[in-house]
């Protein structure tokens, strides 16, 4: 099979970018999308010129590192897989392909394919934990857990993490992606504590971080290589809600569980 | 230089050695932890779980990572569950029971201590799991639920669906972020480590390079801990992420740590098998589906009929065969070995002849499709992804493949390197799989060292050492800056015409074919004859284009491969020198009539740890494993 490939190409944040055109030639339909660029890459290098960078590492769809915007979707055109997971067989012989890295405010252009999504880790670190120290925890059997529970809670913690959600929406929100943690842990006895005040700082980190809002248009769903479900969106809706009116009815000072490090 | 080699195991009874021991450690007072930098490197399992618990006690922690997030280690990508001797089936287990599978299941090349610790400590890491909020399956009345793994006959593994390792790394990467806000740990992802920094005989600091500035910088501490995972790469195609590499640990080598049993690298049954050469990496196929499938040959060589013209009487099911008490669920080497056998044979299937028919209508016809489907769906769905083939009407097709590193950096039983100050904890260490790994152990043994052992032990050493403030620019600092310069210079500087990957290919086909599934002593004499020519033809043709002050992905690459190129003869000597077959490491000189491999306690009832000599075959020490709670047997599974 042969292809032709339409690829962002930009030196640094600071440069602009622009479409450069490469032949591939000699793809097996076997060959994963990325095998496939690495052949590209390949044939780059010996020639002397700058492979195109882009970001991978497992390989088998878990890790979330890779990144590909793929004829304009996020992880190309199946559902539920991330490009890693793609294969050329999925392709008819001769196509024209277009290849451009996340795009999002928040996630600004490295090199290439490989953006920043950082913000992401920022917003895990404002609140999507359970606040609790190592040692000295309950026998793992002492709060029961129904297996629908476990199994909804599970659906939401599959999030890899990727950032597909933000590249597929036009707001470039990042709502499903927090959905999915605060989720994950309110459905759980374990993550009841800190319920209130995780879904508020959360959604705090996600606007400071310069993310959007929803606009209940799917897209996230569409192309989240987990397809996890807008469901969560609603679940957190709820839970923000519920935060205002729970936080409206405490005093403040209840609210701050790490007044024992400042 | 190493002149003994203490693995400071404590005496007394084994049920009581870890407490015993934890008593009499000293402690770091909580005002003291404060001024105390530790350097964290890697944030896997072992990693993030060890970088929150030192955060959480007070000190501070500085945490590196290669990739963009803490979060995309490869820990991730582990499928399967993690073991605990909870005995919460009631069906028989306990901490005895899952130490003797363990040091049974390494064939004896383990140390008592350390595997009863970790047995031991395996419940507590449940209930941590649980307390961070990890989803483990559960039944319908709201327990926690198990199931049977490879090569053990209890039901002692938590999971969660087929992404345990996703779970559990999720928790230990939420726990990380905690102390991160909490502002105990610094975290510096995409930063990689490149040396390490010695200081009258204490690890005190490491250089690492700024993967997006290519900015090098220099980070000092009080002590260093190395949580940078296996090196089943160096093979080129294997299970690990691209990633994955032995960077870290090999320059650790190079400044004096100890690099034990290198040799005892596993192969895991059931990948998918290759196909063409722009392959990247090898797909896993969780070891669960042995639970159900069976494993199966045609009796006749080459034949080429559809699996379904195949008659039942014309079937070979070999491992139900040769080890009829486990059958298909016989541990990872033995079927990894089984498998290469039929193919060796000339029974194999599918393009090459390299692989075997993983076979599920058996349980499809007595089950049910839908239970098929519920407990192996997504499984089936990623071989189709991958293969094009569908697993409920035909059999899979599977085939061994390189996964885990048993050898690593030697460490005593508080996880230090012979380093003073250098900790080693998860798979970048040696201790606890021994010559092979069950399943589902190793996710428990990197929690066991981050959350539960190195913390202990850390803060002992932290106690007692004589440790003098060294600035940022003290001589070895300046040493090993200097080091890791010239060498990124010498990369880019080559300008050859041959790409890193073309010779990372070629040294993991010699080491497949000399130094794999079985190795003997004229393949792996051939194998350290030519890996040197290999490694002096990279450094004179390999192309790196770019410069060091970039975001330079190649360069990256190429630095990992040079060090594979030095490693992989690490590797062969130790194989060569191991003349027994245990666990993992098979010679062909040392088997019986049938094919099952001959331990030899009386010569390598040891850890071979190797020294580094510039110039020269390292120095091999050896520590002497000692039984004294449990008689080495032939490990059989007949």
């Amino acid at each position: 099979m042969r292809f032709t490939l339409n690829i962002w190409r930009q030196k640094g944040p600071n440069e602009a970018g622009r479409f450069v055109r490469y032949e591939a030639s000699d793809v097996s339909p076997g060959m994963s999308f990325l095998e496939m660029l690495d052949a590209v890459n390949q044939k780059l290098l010996v020639a002397g010129e700058e492979p195109v960078a882009f970001e991978q590492d497992c390989r088998e769809g878990i890790c979330g590192s890779c990144s590909l915007v793929i004829d304009g979707i996020p992880h190309g055109p199946d559902r539920g897989i991330t490009t890693c997971q793609l294969y050329m067989r999925r392709f008819p012989d001769g196509a024209s392909i277009t290849i451009e890295p996340w795009r999002a405010r928040a996630f600004p252009i490295i090199k290439d394919l490989v953006v920043d999504r950082s913000a992401l880790d920022r917003v895990m670190q404002a609140g999507g934990y359970i606040s609790v120290n190592t040692g000295g925890a309950v026998d793992g059997n002492v709060l029961l857990i129904g297996k629908d529970r476990a199994e909804t809670s599970m659906d939401a913690a599959s999030c890899i993490g990727c950032g597909a959600c933000v590249a597929a929406c036009k707001n470039a929100s990042a709502m499903l992606f927090v959905a999915a943690k605060v989720s994950h842990l309110a459905l759980l006895p374990q993550g009841e504590p800190e319920r209130t005040r995780r879904v508020s700082a959360m959604i705090e980190a996600m606007d400071r971080e310069g993310f959007g809002s929803c606009g209940n248009q799917y897209e996230c769903e569409a192309v989240c290589p987990k397809s996890i479900s807008v469901r969560f969106i609603a679940t957190l809706n709820r839970e923000y809600l519920r935060a205002g009116i729970v936080e409206s009815a405490l005093s403040s000072e209840s609210e701050s569980p790490h007044a024992e490090s400042v | 230089m190493i002149t003994k080699l203490d693995s400071k195991i404590p005496s007394g009874p084994l049920e009581t050695k870890w407490d015993r021991h934890r008593f009499s450690e000293k402690l770091v007072s909580p005002s003291n932890k404060r001024k105390l930098t530790i350097i964290v490197v890697g944030t896997g399992l072992a990693g993030a779980s060890a970088a929150s618990t030192l955060g959480q006690l007070g000190y501070q922690v500085e945490c590196f990572c290669f990739h963009d997030s803490p979060r995309r280690a490869h820990s991730i990508a582990a499928q399967g569950g993690i073991n605990a001797a909870k005995n919460y089936q009631d069906d028989g287990d306990s901490v005895g029971r899952l130490f003797y599978d363990t040091i049974k299941g390494g064939d004896f090349r383990s140390r008592e201590a350390n595997v009863y610790r970790l047995a031991q400590i395996s419940t507590q890491i449940i209930d941590q799991c649980v307390a961070l909020g990890i989803p483990f399956a559960r039944e319908y009345g709201g327990q926690l639920a198990n199931r049977s793994f490879g090569g053990v006959q209890v039901s002692r593994t938590f999971y969660c669906r087929g992404q345990t390792g996703q779970q559990l790394l999720l928790g230990a990467y939420s726990a990380l972020c905690w102390q991160i806000e909490r502002g105990q740990v610094t975290m510096r992802p995409r930063t990689e480590m490149l040396d390490l920094i010695v200081v009258d005989g204490q690890a005190r600091g490491i250089v690492v390079r700024d993967l997006v500035t290519g900015r090098l910088s220099v980070h000092m501490a009080y002590a260093v801990v190395l949580a940078t995972g296996g090196y089943s790469n160096v093979y080129y195609l294997s299970t690990n992420a691209n990633g994955s590499n032995v960077t870290a640990t090999y320059r650790a080598w190079k400044q004096g740590a100890a690099f034990a049993n290198p040799c005892f690298t596993q192969i895991h049954p059931t990948a998918i098998p290759p196909g063409d050469v722009y392959q990247a990496k090898l797909t896993l196929m969780s070891e669960s589906l042995r639970n159900d499938g069976r494993l199966w040959v045609p009796k006749l060589p080459a034949d080429t009929r559809s699996p379904h013209d195949i008659s039942e009487g014309e079937r070979d099911y070999f491992l139900e065969r040769r080890y009829p008490r486990f059958g298909n669920l016989a541990p990872r080497d033995i079927a990894s070995r089984a498998v290469k056998a039929v193919c060796d044979e000339g029974r194999g299937v599918g393009p090459n002849g390299h692989g075997v028919y993983l076979d599920f209508a058996g349980v499809i016809e007595q089950q049910g499709f839908d239970v098929v489907r519920e407990r192996y769906g997504n499984l089936f769905e990623m071989y189709h992804r991958i293969t094009g083939e569908d697993a409920y009407r035909a059999p899979m097709r599977i085939y061994p493949a390189p996964h885990y590193t048993m050898g690593g950096l030697w460490v005593d039983y508080n996880l230090m390197s012979t380093i003073p100050g250098l900790f080693v904890i998860g798979e970048a260490n040696f201790a606890d799989h021994g010559a092979n790994r069950l399943g589902a152990s190793s996710l428990m043994q990197g929690l066991a060292d981050g959350y539960f052992i190195l913390p202990y032990t850390i803060g002992h050493y932290l106690a007692t050492a004589k440790l003098p403030p060294v600035a940022e620019d003290h001589a070895q600092a300046s040493a090993a800056l200097h080091r890791v310069t010239s060498r990124i210079t010498r990369l880019l500087d080559a300008k050859g015409g041959r790409t890193a990957a073309s010779f990372h290919r070629d040294v993991g086909r010699l080491l497949w074919n000399h130094c794999g599934m079985s190795r003997d002593e004229a393949g792996l004499k051939l194998a350290l004859a030519s890996i040197p020519a290999l490694r002096d033809a990279f450094w004179r043709e390999v192309v790196v284009p770019g410069s060091g002050d970039a975001f330079n992905q190649e360069l990256e690459y190429a630095g990992r491969v040079a060090d594979y190129l030095e490693f992989a003869e690490l590797l062969c000597h130790d194989a060569l020198h191991r003349q027994e077959s245990c666990g993992a490491h098979f010679r062909e000189e040392h088997q019986t009539g049938d094919g099952e491999p001959t331990r030899d306690d009386s010569r390598f009832a040891h850890v071979a740890a190797w020294e580094y000599r510039e110039g020269t075959i390292p120095i091999l020490h050896k520590e002497p494993l000692a039984f004294e709670f449990v008689q080495p047997t032939t490990r059989s599974y007949q």
